[in-house]
């Protein structure tokens, strides 16, 4: 019965956001507004990602921005070059001004779509299964894993400013169209945010299937025992690299709709600063449920938005607090503050009767 | 020849800078356990009290010197602060630590932001460490000289003072076992104050000595935290000789790999290079048994 009603609640739930974000938002929401959170959907992707590694399998992953900028330049490469095309050019515009007049020979596959979104898929779970394995099978975690991750951020970012056939430090901006619809068109526009809503719903399916499953059940079986996961005959390695990777996934793809939905991808989305205020969301919704992460990475990135242009010193500020309040003394973020409202209500009910 | 004497030399300085910024890691995160990221804040801080110190003190030496003490004392004093007011609380969760650290990182640089603006200042050096000695062919600024020489001092005096002085003692003990420590009458509360204490202190020296090689700006020490992490990671938690080893190694291969590519792909062929030396050597260069479980 009760798993029953769960199973109901879910729906509904899954029902209701279907409702708010294909209904609601595109009707009460002006077009610049909508994709304006179209953006907070896309770092909603990523922090769902999020939860899955850090909430429920314990892994600090401090380098999502990695895979973000990884998805984000895929996409940002294509649209260049099918931009340049329309025009009759050999060369992405920001290469004419440099004048350069060849294409570099890694940018030339991506001219075509079907290979673009399979880099988008496949690379970075490559790179992320890669360095899961290196990392899991030697037993490096906690402390290490989350200094290694920080580290790739920060390399990646001194890279891709170093690229200039990537843009250098401004990266790739100014698309003008997404797989031949014109992004002049709001028409257009209001299509990528649904196609970001789509996703976000598929995301938050998919984890919560793989927390329903057997495997949900050993990641956090390995997060609040590793040894002990080992001593059953299971590998932890193997059951960390998937969560390592599948956050990986989706913080590649939400970065490969942050492209068009921005109109812009650039190393200052890629480094540690960035990488580590994917996570602050995260906590403050409830790490390790399924849709505190969604609600919280759409809140900070709603509030940065509202005050970091007005206060940037305040909103910096604000940032640190929560990162100190939050992960310091309500480590299970807002959701955790609900199951002790309830916990709290249901036991004065019981002293009532 | 010429060449690889030069590239031993940058090798050298910029191991020594690293060691520097790495040195009050060992202690807080090698010793203790704690990922402090506003560590590179505390680097910041000495920064800029070489800056204030500048202002009231007119000559460049003196006040190098004084701002070596001062910085050491506020620094140290901050870290002390952070212990007893957060991360005392968090011994059990370090990589909650390390967001909230973060945090305090994140706050300390926008105070310094409000202070002293986000253009970088600068602090001037000393008239007698302008110009450069001819080392075997490759001229090597006295200032990286300086550094070089401050850090040997720095490493020989903590070395001393965690080998033969009772605090050093005490330092030990509660890092090899602290339960232990604790019976036998340490007050595992003071000495971890201590502990931090240091670290944070020596990080803020380390501020004070890159004003000499560059100008200082509120995130001067996130350029720097990476590396210092990296170095300890590398070096092996627990010993300061790991931390000296791979600082240096860290150092000249750094430079080697620049010379031969560029700083930015230096930066990320080092990277890889650590991931494999991982595999090799999870736990680092060296690392200390002990008897507690954890």
């Amino acid at each position: 019965m009760r798993s029953l009603l769960g199973r109901w609640q879910t729906w509904a739930g899954f029902g209701v956001a279907a409702v708010l974000l294909f209904g609601a938002a595109p009707v009460v929401l002006s077009d610049f507004r909508l994709s304006l959170l179209g953006k907070f959907l896309c770092f909603a992707i990523v922090a769902v990602g999020i939860g899955l590694a850090w909430g429920r399998g314990g892994m600090l992953v401090l380098g999502q921005g990695v895979f973000f900028g990884l998805g984000g330049y895929l996409m940002g490469m294509h649209l260049k070059i099918a931009d340049a095309q329309i025009f009759g050019n050999d060369v992405p515009d920001f290469m004419q001004i440099a004048g350069v007049r060849e294409l570099p020979g890694y940018w030339a596959p991506f001219a075509s779509p079907a290979f673009t979104m399979l880099a988008i898929v496949l690379l970075p779970t490559a790179i992320a299964a890669a360095l899961g394995l290196g990392m899991f099978k030697r037993r490096v975690k906690g402390a290490y894993f989350a200094i290694l991750s920080q580290a790739l951020a920060a390399a990646l970012a001194i890279l891709l400013v170093g690229q200039t056939s990537l843009g250098g430090s401004n990266g790739l901006n100014r698309f003008r169209t997404f797989f031949g619809f014109t992004l002049n068109d709001p028409a257009n526009r209001r299509m990528l945010y649904f196609i970001a809503a789509a996703v976000l719903l598929i995301v938050v399916a998919v984890v919560r299937q793989l927390m329903q499953s057997r495997y949900g059940e050993l990641l956090v079986a390995v997060r609040d025992g590793e040894e002990r996961v080992r001593f059953l005959g299971y590998d932890p390695a193997n059951i960390k690299v998937v969560a390592y990777t599948v956050a990986a996934l989706f913080a590649s793809i939400a970065g490969a709709l942050f492209a068009p939905i921005v109109g812009f991808i650039a190393p200052s989305q890629v480094g540690i600063l960035p990488s580590i205020a994917f996570l602050i969301g995260v906590a403050i919704g409830g790490r390790t449920t399924l849709l505190g992460p969604v609600l919280g990475a759409i809140g900070v990135a709603w509030a940065q938005t509202l005050f970091s242009e007005r206060f940037p010193s305040e909103w910096t500020y604000a940032q640190g607090l929560l990162f100190i309040v939050v992960v310091g003394f309500f480590p299970a973020g807002l959701a955790g503050l609900g199951v002790l409202l309830k916990r709290r209500r249901t036991a004065t009910n019981k002293g009532a009767t | 020849m010429d060449v690889l004497i030069g590239q031993l030399a940058t090798g050298l300085s910029l191991g020594s800078i690293l060691l520097l910024a790495a040195l009050g890691l060992s202690l807080t995160f090698g010793q203790m356990g704690v990922i402090n990221m506003a560590h590179g804040e505390f680097i910041m801080v000495g920064c800029y009290t070489a800056y204030v110190v500048q202002q009231f003190v007119s000559s460049a030496g003196m006040s190098l010197f004084i701002s070596l003490i001062v910085g050491f004392l506020v620094g140290g004093a901050m870290g002390a602060l952070l212990e007893v007011t957060l991360i005392r609380r968090m011994y059990s969760r370090p990589l909650d630590t390390l967001l909230v650290t973060f945090g305090v990182g994140l706050i300390l640089q926008q105070v310094a932001r409000d202070i002293f603006g986000a253009p970088a200042v600068n602090v001037v050096a000393p008239e007698w460490l302008s110009g450069g000695v001819d080392i075997l062919g490759a001229v090597v600024p006295k200032t990286r000289i300086f550094i070089l020489v401050l850090v040997i001092v720095c490493v020989a005096v903590l070395a001393a003072v965690l080998k033969v002085s009772p605090m050093g003692r005490r330092i030990r003990a509660v890092v090899q076992n602290r339960d232990l420590a604790e019976t036998s009458g340490i007050s595992s509360r003071r000495t971890d104050i201590t502990t931090f204490f240091i670290g944070s202190g020596l990080a803020a020296v380390a501020g004070v000595a890159l004003t000499l090689i560059g100008s200082t700006s509120p995130t001067i020490g996130q350029s720097y935290l990476i590396d210092a992490f990296l170095v300890v990671v590398v070096g092996g938690l627990g010993q300061i000789k790991g931390t000296v080893i791979a600082a240096f190694a860290l150092g000249f291969l750094n430079s080697f790999i620049e010379y031969n590519t560029t700083a930015s792909l230096a930066k990320v062929v080092v990277f890889v290079i650590i991931v494999i030396f991982l595999q090799v050597r999870p736990q680092g260069l060296f690392t200390v048994r002990t008897r507690s479980l954890v």
